[in-house]
């Protein structure tokens, strides 16, 4: 069995009336991306505020790095380091500062701290700039001196709270590369994120939080089957033969505008032969066909919008 | 090491935070005494006259009688920068990356604190220079001297935990500026500017009570050789009351938020 490096139950918080987390469990086993998705709103970051100590939750037990939240809050600050989705730097310090700072903070000794903000600056390519202001850095350097003043005390278990978001391309793709990096090196990582697809890249487990619950959990793989998103779409020339292939296929959905026909598939090879062989030995002709496999936005807009739903019938 | 023993290196560590931040930025303390300097020359070269003839001694008299307030007033004014700067600290992720570590909490305050202490006396020193220049002739000796200094000391420690409190409560850094306003007004409503039994009754009663009154009477004596009385001791008591209130309430916000 493999150790929780977060283990969650019945997370609650509201602000007044506001019900932010309403029962949330989590397991987040050790050594692995743990992604927690949502839209704006839906608690991620409130999430993250308590497991790191920084609010206290209305309710729950929480257990983080082995250590009670509530009971042992400072052997968990000991444990984690936090990313968070405002730039925590001291911007009016240079980069090499800021992560002697952290150094000092830590209780790292002169030597120690200087050689660790040293190797730090030269893994996230902050050498050039790291005798100037941090307020002189772009987006996308502050967020890299961000992840290596939260890795000067070399955190068992990382918080990353939207941490690519405002990023250019680039500078994403290079912040998935480091965070793939830590995990390489036996590190926790807990992420927020609004970006399917950065779960996607990134995530070794998947939960969907809407409006304080968590409304799905799994792989991406396991997602993405959770959801009939998946469908072949035809195109026909003619609305006749849109109404034949609608009979011979009860289970599409027609556009007789678009004369399309979405047809529920998992996109495989032979189902997609099988359809058709019907549509052929039917002699319906078709004008286009294209194959949609589910990503995660279908998951995600399918089981939010249930939710949705859900609520309104409430 | 003990707990105590990390609660001072992670204080010192602030404490080098906050000096390293006011070296690189020598703006931020030249601009708090600009506006106690114009009031300093307003006061003597245009409205001295008066009241120095009001009071006695003339101009040259009246730059004497009003160097204690006016200091107070220099404190004041930093202590607004102060309060300015922890409320921007506040709103930066850095405090909330500060509260997720293992470090003593009020450390990040008394970082701040230092660096407010060394502001004020810096400002105050600055203050001081400048009344010399223009006629400012203390006859104090060295012990004197030193007392004053020490007193000076405790007030803006008692200036600072206040203002750090105040930046702490104050939701934005622009309201921040305007918190510690009042204490720019006491040096005013108190014996700062003219003898208290100049005013009417109940202005008198509060500014022959108020906290700066005092201070204002102490410094006064030890630079001056005017009567200094009890002010020494309900000097010294105001400014550690207001230091230690302050502080627990500082402590306590920055616990809660």
């Amino acid at each position: 069995m493999t150790n929780l490096a977060i283990a969650a139950n019945g997370l609650r918080k509201s602000y007044g009336d506001k019900v932010v987390l309403d029962g949330i469990d989590l397991a987040v086993p050790e050594g692995t991306i743990f992604a927690l998705l949502g839209p704006n709103g839906a608690g991620k970051t409130t999430t993250v505020q308590i497991l790191s100590t920084l609010i206290p939750a209305d309710g729950g037990s929480v257990r983080v790095a082995g250590h009670d939240l509530t009971g042992n809050p400072d052997d968990v600050r000991g444990a984690i380091g936090v990313t968070g989705q405002y730039s925590a730097v001291d911007k009016l310090l240079t980069g090499e500062e800021n992560l002697l700072l952290m150094a000092d903070l830590k209780h790292l000794s002169r030597a120690d701290g200087k050689r660790r903000a040293a190797e730090l600056l030269e893994r996230f390519d902050l050498v050039e700039a790291a005798r100037k202001p941090a307020s002189t850095y772009s987006g996308g350097m502050q967020r890299r001196l961000d992840l290596a003043m939260t890795l000067v005390g070399d955190p068992r278990l990382i918080f990353l709270d939207e941490p690519t978001t405002g990023l250019d391309p680039r500078s994403r793709r290079e912040m998935w590369r480091i965070v793939r990096e830590l995990v390489a090196g036996g590190v926790t990582i807990f992420l927020t994120t609004q970006y399917l697809e950065e779960a996607d890249q990134l995530a070794d487990r998947i939960v969907l939080l809407d409006h304080g619950r968590l409304i799905a959990e799994g792989t991406a793989e396991e997602l993405k089957r959770r959801i009939p998103g998946g469908h072949i779409e035809l195109t026909f020339t003619d609305p006749h033969l849109l109404d034949a292939a609608r009979g011979l296929l009860p289970a599409g959905v027609a556009d007789p505008e678009a004369l399309t026909l979405q047809v529920p598939s998992d996109g495989g090879v032979r189902s997609i032969r099988e359809l058709l062989a019907r549509l052929d030995q039917n002699d319906i002709d078709i004008d286009a066909m294209s194959v949609h496999t589910p990503d995660l936005d279908d998951v995600f807009l399918t089981l939010t919008g249930q939710q949705k739903e859900k609520e309104a019938t409430r | 090491m003990t707990t105590l023993a990390f609660a001072t290196r992670d204080s010192s560590t602030m404490v080098r935070r906050q000096l390293k931040r006011l070296i690189r930025y020598p703006a931020m303390t030249v601009q708090l005494i600009i506006t106690p300097v114009i009031i300093l020359l307003l006061f003597v070269f245009v409205l001295g006259g008066a009241l120095g003839a009001g009071i006695g001694g003339g101009r040259a008299g009246y730059v004497n009688y009003i160097v204690p307030g006016i200091l107070l007033m220099t404190a004041a004014t930093a202590a607004t920068g102060t309060a300015v700067m922890v409320a921007t600290d506040m709103t930066e992720g850095i405090i909330a990356r500060f509260r997720t570590m293992r470090i003593s909490r009020a450390s990040v305050l008394t970082g701040h604190v230092a660096g407010s202490v060394i502001q004020q006396l810096l400002s105050m020193t600055a203050l001081i220079l400048i009344a010399l220049a223009i006629g400012f002739r203390p006859n104090a000796n060295p012990l004197e001297w030193l007392a004053t200094i020490g007193l000076l000391t405790l007030f803006a420690l008692a200036i600072s935990w206040l203002s750090v409190a105040l930046g702490l409560k104050s939701p934005t850094p622009e309201a921040a500026g305007n918190a510690p306003m009042p204490l720019l007004l006491l040096p005013f409503l108190g014996s700062g500017f003219v003898p208290t039994d100049s005013m009417p009754t109940v202005l008198r009663w509060f500014a022959e009570y108020q906290p700066f009154t005092p201070i204002m009477e102490t410094v006064r004596g030890l630079l001056l050789g005017t009567p200094i009385g009890h002010n020494g001791i309900i000097a010294i008591a105001w400014c550690a009351g207001i230091a230690a209130v302050s502080y627990l309430w500082a402590k306590s916000i920055f616990n809660k938020a």
